[in-house]
């Protein structure tokens, strides 16, 4: 494919009604990244690595990149495959903005292959999501 | 038709899409053990896994007297857009992370 090399990215924007210093704890305290992310081992230091556990038993591995307490939160996310399909390099970046009392969260996740379509981030989790997917899909073509 | 047509079409049945799904969660699986919970025939089993192979959504292995059917996930390239996928996750992220918000402490 001739763009193979171009990458593409994902973002997600929601304004929360809690304010930046709150959502920053949710996104860098372990056990609250757990409640709502993954299981984790995370700190907030430049270089650290860790480990996210999906419920499905995928393990990404990442490295922090950016620590701008309040406001930026970078970190890679891969996952390691010998199928080139599923194998994935990535970095996940979260930026919180104040928006009147709440808090504007967006997340960006860049690097995906424009070949690479249907690299899931792996196992069984992809697949139920895309079953269900592909579900909703065929359901509006008919 | 195209490939991805090819595709929805194959998918468009839901015993072919429950088979389709069992191999891809368990793996590899004869046509014995896949009617055993299909709910139909061996040989309507017999016959979507036929329509599936068409799709290159299955390959069967023949092992002796048995055929053994297997997914192959790459088949569903044109249907599968990981933009999409990562973009419903985040926005299911966003659902639990305001959920935990508002549990949380000032």
């Amino acid at each position: 494919m001739s763009n193979a090399g171009e990458t593409r990215s994902v973002i997600v924007e929601r304004t929360f009604a809690h304010a930046p210093e709150k959502l920053w704890r949710a996104l860098t305290q372990p056990h609250l990244i757990g409640e709502w992310l993954m299981q984790n081992d995370f700190a907030p230091n430049v270089g650290h690595r860790f480990k996210l556990r999906g419920d499905w038993g995928g393990v990404l591995d990442c490295e922090v990149l950016v620590v701008e307490p309040n406001h930026t939160l970078s970190y890679t996310w891969d996952f390691a495959s010998d199928d080139p399909n599923f194998a994935l390099r990535s970095v996940v970046t979260f930026t919180l903005t104040p928006a009147g009392a709440g808090t504007q969260l967006r997340v960006e996740q860049a690097g995906f292959r424009s070949d690479q379509k249907q690299a899931l981030g792996g196992a069984k989790f992809g697949w139920e999501k895309f079953l269900g997917n592909l579900e909703q899909t065929l359901a509006r073509l008919e | 038709m195209t490939l991805a047509e090819n595709l929805f079409e194959s998918l468009g049945d839901r015993t072919r899409r429950s088979i389709f799904e069992r191999l891809a969660v368990e793996g590899e699986l004869t046509v014995h053990a896949l009617t055993a919970k299909a709910g139909v025939s061996q040989p309507a089993v017999s016959k979507h896994l036929g329509i599936l192979k068409g799709a290159g959504l299955v390959r069967a292995r023949r092992d002796g007297r048995e055929t053994h059917y297997s997914a192959q996930p790459q088949a569903l390239g044109p249907l599968v857009d990981w933009i999409g996928f990562y973009g419903s996750f985040w926005r299911e992220k966003f659902d639990r992370l305001d959920e935990l918000l508002s549990r949380m402490d000032q």
